[in-house]
Parts: C-alpha cells; sequence; structure tokens
C-alpha cells in the first residue's frame, strides 16, 4: 500500500517538474526543476526493484552531468525583457513542431504492439534472485562487451573532440615547474650575507634556471 | 496474526525509533565537533581553546547554538528567496540522511541495502548543490565565485574518489556496507590499499571543502564564499553542514578501510565504541591537518586532483584487478 502512494507521489512530482522545466522563465529554476525530475526518475527505479540504476542515475545524471548543466547555465546573462519579446514571434513556428511531434507520436502510439510475453517479464525484474547489479553486470560483460566497449569509445572520441575544440596555447599564461622547484637546492636559491654598514650588498646574477620556473 | 513489529505502521515506527536513535547522538556529536576542533586546534596553537562557559568550556556549543538562534536572519535584496532558504537545509539534510546505510555495528545501520556504497556516492555527489545553489541565489558575486570554485573542486576529487571506492569493491566483492567491513575481518583494507586509502582521504578534505582545500571559504580573497550573504540560523546550518560531513565521511573512511566496528586488537570483543574511536582518530586528523597546512592554491588543487590522483587511483584500480583475478582471489569469483 504504501509503495503504491509512494509511486504515486513521486510520478505526480516527476511529471510536475517536467512541466516546470519548460515553463519556468528563469533558466536556473528550470535546470533544477530537471534535476528534481532526475532524482524522482530514480526513486521510481527503486520502487520498481532497480536500486543499481537508481543510484547510477542520481550520481552521474544528477551528480555530474546536471551540475556541469546549472554551471553553465547559471554564467549565462539573461535577459528576461528579451525573452518574453520574442514568444509572439516564434510561436507559430513553436506549434508547428509540436504538431509534428504530436502527429508522429500518434502514429508511433497508433502501431505499438505489446509483446505478449512481455507482462511475465515485468513480474521478474532480476532472474534467478541474483541482485540486479549482478545480474547487469552479467550481461554487461558478456553478452553485450562489445557494443559496451564500444559505447566507451564513442564516449572517448566526445571527450577528445571537446577538448581539441577548446583547447588553445595561451602563450601568456604562467606555468609552474613543480617538480624543477622542488629539485632546487638552498644552496641555489640562498645566500647568506652580512651587509656592512652604509654600503649595502651587491646583487647576485639570475641564475639562469629562474627563467623556467 | 502478524506481530505488531511487521505489520506496516509497526514498520514506520521502529523505523522512525532507529533513526532518532542514530541522529540524536549524531546531532550532539556535531555540536561537540566543534568544540573538539576549537580545543584541538588551541592546543596545537598553544591556547586553551574555549573554556569559560560551564566546566572546561563544555556549554560553549550551546552558547553558540543560543547565540545563532537570536540573531537576526537578513535575506539580501535581489536574493532568490526560497532557494536562498532552500539551500543550507540541503546542505545539512544530505549530510544526515547519508547516514541510514552506515552500519555503526553488525547490522545495526538503519537500511542495510544492498547498494550502500552507491547510495551514499550518490548522496555525496548531491552536496554540491548546496554550495551552487547557495552561491547563485545569494545574488552577490562573491558568493558566486567561492560556488563555482567549490562546484569543480567538488566535481574533480568525486572522480578518484569514485576510483578509490571501486578498487574497494572489488577486494570486498559486495556493494553491502555491512559485507565490506566483515570482509575486513582479517585485514584492513588500509593495508593493501594504503595509496589509495590516503588519496581517498586527502579527497575527503577536498569534498568537505576542508583545509587545505577551503578555497570555497577563502576568507582571504572571497570573503566567506558561498555563504558570505548568510547569517543566523541558516548560517549555523552550513556551518553544522560542513561538520556533519566530516563526521560522515569518517564515517566512511572507518567502514571502507579502517574495519568499521571490527576490534583490531584479538582479545577485545568487537563494538560500537570501535567504530567511534576510529571516528573519532579520523576527526582529529581532519582537525590536525587544518592547523597545520596553509591553503593550496587554485591550480595546485586542480592539478593535484587531476593530473596526481586520478592516473594513480586509475592505475592502482587495474593492477588491483589484474592480480585479484589472475591470483584467483576475487570474492564470489
Amino acid at each position: 500500500m504504501i509503495a503504491n502512494l509512494a509511486f504515486y507521489l513521486f510520478s505526480f512530482i516527476l511529471l510536475a517538474s517536467a512541466v516546470m522545466v519548460v515553463t519556468s522563465r528563469n533558466p536556473v529554476h528550470a535546470v533544477l526543476f530537471l534535476i528534481l525530475g532526475f532524482v524522482n526518475a530514480a526513486v521510481l527505479f527503486l520502487l520498481a526493484g532497480a536500486e543499481f540504476l537508481a543510484f547510477i542515475l542520481a550520481i552521474v545524471y544528477v551528480g555530474a552531468v546536471a551540475v556541469l548543466f546549472l554551471f553553465v547555465v547559471m554564467m549565462l546573462d539573461v535577459d528576461f525583457s528579451a525573452l518574453n519579446e520574442g514568444f509572439q514571434r516564434y510561436a507559430p513556428v513553436g506549434a508547428l513542431v509540436a504538431l509534428i511531434m504530436f502527429a508522429e507520436l500518434t502514429f508511433i502510439a497508433g502501431t505499438w504492439v505489446i509483446a505478449p510475453a512481455g507482462g511475465a517479464d515485468r513480474l521478474f525484474p532480476t532472474p534467478d534472485n541474483v541482485t540486479n547489479t549482478v545480474a547487469l553486470g552479467q550481461l554487461l560483460y558478456t553478452s553485450y562487451l562489445p557494443l559496451f566497449q564500444l559505447s566507451g569509445v564513442i564516449l572517448l572520441v566526445a571527450m577528445i573532440g571537446a577538448i581539441v575544440l577548446t583547447h588553445r596555447d595561451r602563450k601568456r599564461s604562467l606555468h609552474q615547474n613543480i617538480t624543477a622547484q622542488h629539485a632546487r637546492t638552498p644552496a641555489q636559491t640562498l645566500a647568506m650575507v652580512r651587509a656592512p654598514l652604509g654600503e649595502g650588498v651587491a646583487l647576485p646574477e639570475k641564475q639562469p634556471e629562474e627563467e623556467t620556473l | 496474526m502478524t506481530p505488531f513489529w511487521a505489520t506496516d505502521i509497526g514498520i514506520l515506527i521502529l523505523s522512525i525509533v532507529k533513526t532518532l536513535a542514530l541522529v540524536v547522538p549524531l546531532l550532539i556529536g556535531v555540536a561537540y565537533l566543534t568544540y573538539f576542533e576549537r580545543k584541538v586546534m588551541g592546543a596545537i596553537q598553544l591556547r586553551k581553546g574555549p573554556n569559560v562557559v560551564g566546566p572546561f568550556g563544555l556549554w560553549q556549543p550551546f552558547a553558540d547554538a543560543l547565540k545563532m538562534l537570536m540573531k537576526e536572519t537578513i535575506i539580501p535584496t535581489g536574493a532568490d528567496k526560497l532557494l536562498f532558504v532552500l539551500a543550507p537545509m540541503i546542505t545539512f539534510g544530505l549530510a544526515i540522511i547519508a547516514w541510514a546505510v552506515i552500519p555503526v555495528n553488525n547490522g545495526w545501520g538503519i537500511a542495510n541495502i544492498n547498494v550502500g556504497v552507491l547510495y551514499l556516492f550518490a548522496i555525496s555527489s548531491l552536496g554540491v548543490y548546496g554550495v551552487i545553489i547557495a552561491g547563485w541565489a545569494s545574488n552577490s558575486k562573491y558568493a558566486f565565485l567561492g560556488a563555482l570554485r567549490s562546484a569543480a573542486q567538488m566535481v574533480s576529487y568525486e572522480v578518484s574518489m569514485g576510483f578509490v571506492i571501486v578498487t574497494v569493491l572489488i577486494l570486498a566483492g559486495s556493494l553491502n556496507l555491512n559485507a565490506i567491513v566483515l570482509a575486513q575481518k582479517h585485514l584492513w583494507f588500509a593495508v593493501p590499499l594504503f595509496p589509495l586509502f590516503v588519496i581517498f582521504f586527502i579527497s575527503s578534505l577536498a569534498e568537505t571543502n576542508r583545509a587545505p582545500f577551503d578555497l570555497a571559504e577563502g576568507e582571504s580573497e572571497i570573503v566567506a564564499g558561498f555563504f558570505v550573504e548568510y547569517s543566523a540560523m541558516s548560517f549555523a546550518l552550513f556551518f553544522l553542514g560542513e561538520y556533519a560531513n566530516m563526521i560522515l565521511i569518517s564515517g566512511m573512511t572507518t567502514t571502507l578501510f579502517l574495519g568499521g566496528w571490527l576490534s583490531p586488537v584479538p582479545f577485545l570483543p568487537s563494538g560500537v565504541l570501535w567504530f567511534l574511536l576510529k571516528v573519532l582518530i579520523c576527526l582529529f586528523v581532519f582537525v590536525w591537518v587544518r592547523a597545520t597546512l596553509p591553503r593550496l592554491r587554485y591550480d595546485q588543487l586542480m592539478a593535484l586532483g587531476w593530473k596526481v590522483f586520478l592516473p594513480i587511483s586509475l592505475v592502482y584500480l587495474v593492477a588491483v584487478a589484474g592480480v585479484m583475478e589472475y591470483a584467483g582471489w576475487l570474492p564470489n569469483a
């Protein structure tokens, strides 16, 4: 009974926050509602008995992806009046896109066939009484190993692409060469001098490796 | 007829009682951690620390709490009111709810779930939101700078922390925290994984924004970082949240590396006192580090996380996995 109530509660929050993502005026609020949506989706996974997926969703999407997303959105300098101005102009295009999407979804839903044995699978989310972490691992690292590795390679390529696009050598930036600093001895950096009264000391000549530090 | 404790209402009441039994000592612990820190730092710096309120200054935490409650809550103009109030609650709440899975004694955790480690990791990765939301909602540049620094820092150190945890999981063969502690019956994981233990501890300093990684606060550069605009109770919640996080991360270190409640002395019984002792030692090191080390520069902090810790933990993970596989030591193999 409690599980059912919890399901409806969290589904309601999930749908409500999904609506708020598209309707809130402030982009930061929209991202925060998106995060709330992720959290509720994770809870729904948990209620369905998929605890591994639930926490991975929380760690990856909420803990990492959404943080960076929020990061970017917060730094945008949004002019709210300019946002409202464009609404009239873009409304017809938006309505057209929405209409096309709706039509496509209707076509798909009309021809959707549910596998006859599907209901039975749903009753046993994990096979043979192993925990679903073990079950997922056994599938991923045996039958689907090539696909799993391939997705890793795709992510790697995407990462390299992002680095290549944003990396530029800033000639003016100052870098610290930690190894060179650690390799210095007191003899190279310190000189004990006794300054005679009224004469001061002569400055030592600059060490050549000081340029690289 | 099922017994009362197995009915829905019975389970609910039992959970509430268990939660109170954990949270009340925890909150008292958080209050006295502030006292502990001030006393230890005082001793290190040849001062006395708090010694006026009550015997040995023992009532100091309560005096501080009363002072905080009496102060006025100020919400800055242009702040996002709801988020501004919500942020400290998120920080403090997350530090408390993570305790649900930590086993303080054999089977004493409130929720002994299959994926306890993932739960802990998920909750600790949510901790960054309290900081970011506080920084953004304050509508202040210092707060925002602090929040940006802290977000980048927490996300960076989480990566190597994740690899360290995965290595522990390979040795333990389970995601259940109770099972992880029991797997350390003969040898604490801190011994074979000593480099990773050090990395985990340093990363946890960064994760809790403690010195020498307290750039998020950086009083000398950005006033107090993300909570510069907070006052009274909302400030107190951030403050207590930081200390609750310290206790939590010490509890995590104890569970993952120091054998939890298990007794290191063969003829003494294991129990919750051992857990407390180990947590206390970790906390002492936290305070010790704060009193002795200067703050890192921001680029040094990032370089340490990405260029030192990440490669070491990655290589160690692969090496441990390889050794375990070829030596046939993998649990449940």
